[in-house]
């Protein structure tokens, strides 16, 4: 498959602080690739020297086979960008910002005129065409701005936590569209820290952390390969403790319960009612939140 | 990082950024278009009826006509710098246009280049805004007086630069405040604006020629409205190109060090 992006060693500093250290990683045609990491991980940081508004300090970053920092008009014309911030026009409507933006990418103008109103159309905001950016709120922000970043047609998007701090419809509404976009034969490449985001939507995924990507892989291969298939919780008692202990399970204290992770969640906790006389237990499935938690810790990172 | 005296790599995708400020400004133009149409009519009228009555001729024409052409340079000059310390320090900052824009083919240069074609052509707009209104009264010569047109746009440019300059480096947008009260109303008093700068001691005349650019532009703007040319016009305009070309290339460097992370 054709690489769309190759990274080798790929390294940011600021003065001292290094953000991203020496990471590697290939993004391939037509795939969700994710980077995920609590803040301050140098997943944005990533964004930036893959979108060529940040040149590297060391290391080789190709984009469609470029170096950004040789050929960013080329490669830029090609990318659709959304911001972690939001960045729309606030002296044009929502028709205004995408008009205005196509002209960047050298679109004549009827042309934009109906890309525009189509992307409207994409991310369910015809009604918004006319108005200006203050009136919309955070939700049709972050739509107009995937609208604004599709509109050069890119073949390639990048998305800086696409759905931060939106309700539940409107992550759904772009989850939705990003699907589309992937079956169109789109690569699309975003980060997140929302797990189930990044489970949903991602073929592939790095992990990140203090600069450097810890795991990468298929989200369901992670869960598997690093915790197991599904997790018992149960309450952090003595008497549970000293049970777990005479059975010889394996447990990790999470806050006032502990977790247990097994390949049979039925069979753990029916041994623990059976023996243990617990108040609560609780099955589920395991997945990419136990992962991250696992591997980035528990403790708050800011 | 590049030296800050390199020549800034700029495109004519320059042009699609002054386009994006035209089109906010037609949107409003009526805003925008009569300030200076009404500052031309209260100028005439404080300087013509006030003080011009007590001070009758300067260098052997009427005060008014004086003093015309320093309102049309200051204009010039306020309309540029405004607009590319506040204004654009409003783009950059709080709205976070210029990161939306270089995340197309633009470069930094070029939204910054873009940003400075604005600024000068703020400075044509309210030239030709407030030139009808003297010519209307007479204070000022047709047709010579319609070269303050291009001369707006040079001018302007100057200005633009030198307050990209301090855009570029203000820690936040109070501090622009400083070169505003530092430099541009001192420039408004002491550039042969209201009086001749004869009229002033020696030393300070020298410092007014050498580093206040709106002394030069001032200069020129009377020889076109009087008309009073002279070979100095030359000098004068050298002087205000060179400041336009270092200040530019100085604007967009400092720009690219700022932004660009």
């Amino acid at each position: 498959m054709e690489e769309i992006i190759q990274a080798r060693n790929l390294t940011k500093r600021y003065n001292d602080v290094v953000a991203v250290d020496e990471i590697s990683f290939t993004v391939r045609a037509g795939e969700v690739f994710g980077f995920l990491g609590p803040n301050g991980a140098g997943k944005t940081t990533t964004m930036k020297m893959i979108s060529c508004l940040s040149p590297r300090t060391t290391g080789s970053l190709a984009v469609f086979g470029m170096d950004p920092e040789e050929h960013p008009t080329v490669i830029k014309a090609k990318m659709g960008i959304v911001p972690q911030e939001t960045n729309l026009d606030p002296d044009f409507t929502c028709a205004g910002n995408l008009t205005t933006y196509a002209r960047y990418f050298d679109i004549p103008a009827a042309e934009a005129q109906a890309r525009s109103d189509s992307l409207l159309a994409f991310v369910q905001l015809e009604e918004k065409r006319d108005v200006l950016i203050d009136k919309l709120s955070g939700g049709m922000k972050r739509r107009l701005i995937l609208a604004r970043a599709l509109i050069n047609n890119p073949a390639l998007l990048i998305l800086d936590e696409p759905t931060i701090g939106l309700d539940p419809q409107a992550r759904h509404l772009i989850w939705e569209r990003l699907r589309l976009l992937q079956a169109q034969g789109n690569t699309i490449v975003l980060t997140t820290h929302y797990l189930d985001e990044a489970a949903r939507l991602c073929d592939r995924l790095v992990i990140m952390d203090s600069g450097k990507i810890l795991v990468e892989g298929a989200p369901a291969d992670l869960v598997k390969q690093y915790v197991g298939s599904e997790i018992v919780e149960v309450e952090k008692s003595d008497e549970v403790m000293a049970c777990l202990s005479r059975l010889g399970i394996a447990s990790e204290n999470v806050g006032d319960m502990v977790q247990i992770a097994t390949e049979s969640a039925r069979d753990v906790a029916k041994a623990l009612l059976d023996l243990c006389q617990p108040k609560r237990v609780i099955t589920r499935q395991a997945t990419l939140e136990d992962v991250f938690l696992k591997l980035t810790g528990r403790t708050l990172k800011e | 990082m590049r030296a800050l005296w390199t020549l800034p790599p700029v495109t004519r995708r320059a042009t699609k950024v002054w386009q994006r400020n035209l089109d906010v400004f037609v949107k409003t133009w009526k805003v925008n278009f009569f300030p200076p149409f009404v500052e031309a009519f209260l100028y005439l009228f404080a300087i013509g009826l006030g003080i011009g009555t007590y001070v009758g001729m300067i260098d052997d024409v009427p005060y008014v006509n004086f003093i015309a052409p320093a309102i049309l340079a200051i204009s010039i000059m306020n309309s540029a710098f405004f607009e590319c310390t506040y204004g654009s320090y409003v783009r950059m900052y709080y709205q976070k246009s210029f990161d939306a824009i270089i995340a197309t083919p633009l470069s930094i240069e070029d939204v910054i280049a873009g940003e400075l074609l604005w600024g000068a052509t703020r400075s044509v707009i309210s030239v030709a805004a407030m030139l009808p209104v003297f010519a209307f009264f007479g204070v000022i010569s047709l047709p010579f007086s319609l070269f303050v047109i291009p001369l707006a746009f040079l001018g302007g440019l100057m200005f633009a630069g030198i307050a990209m300059c301090f855009t570029a480096i203000t820690p936040g947008i109070d501090t622009l405040n400083y070169p505003a009260f530092l430099f541009i109303t001192p420039m408004v008093l002491f550039s042969g604006t209201f009086f001749p700068l004869e009229i002033l001691p020696v030393a300070f005349q020298y410092v007014a020629v050498a580093i206040l650019p709106l002394t030069h532009l001032v200069a020129v703007t009377r020889m076109f409205t009087f008309p009073a040319l002279s070979p100095m016009l030359a000098l004068h305009l050298a002087w205000i190109a060179g400041v336009t070309i270092l200040s530019s290339v100085l604007a967009l460097n400092l720009m690219r060090r700022r932004l660009i992370t």
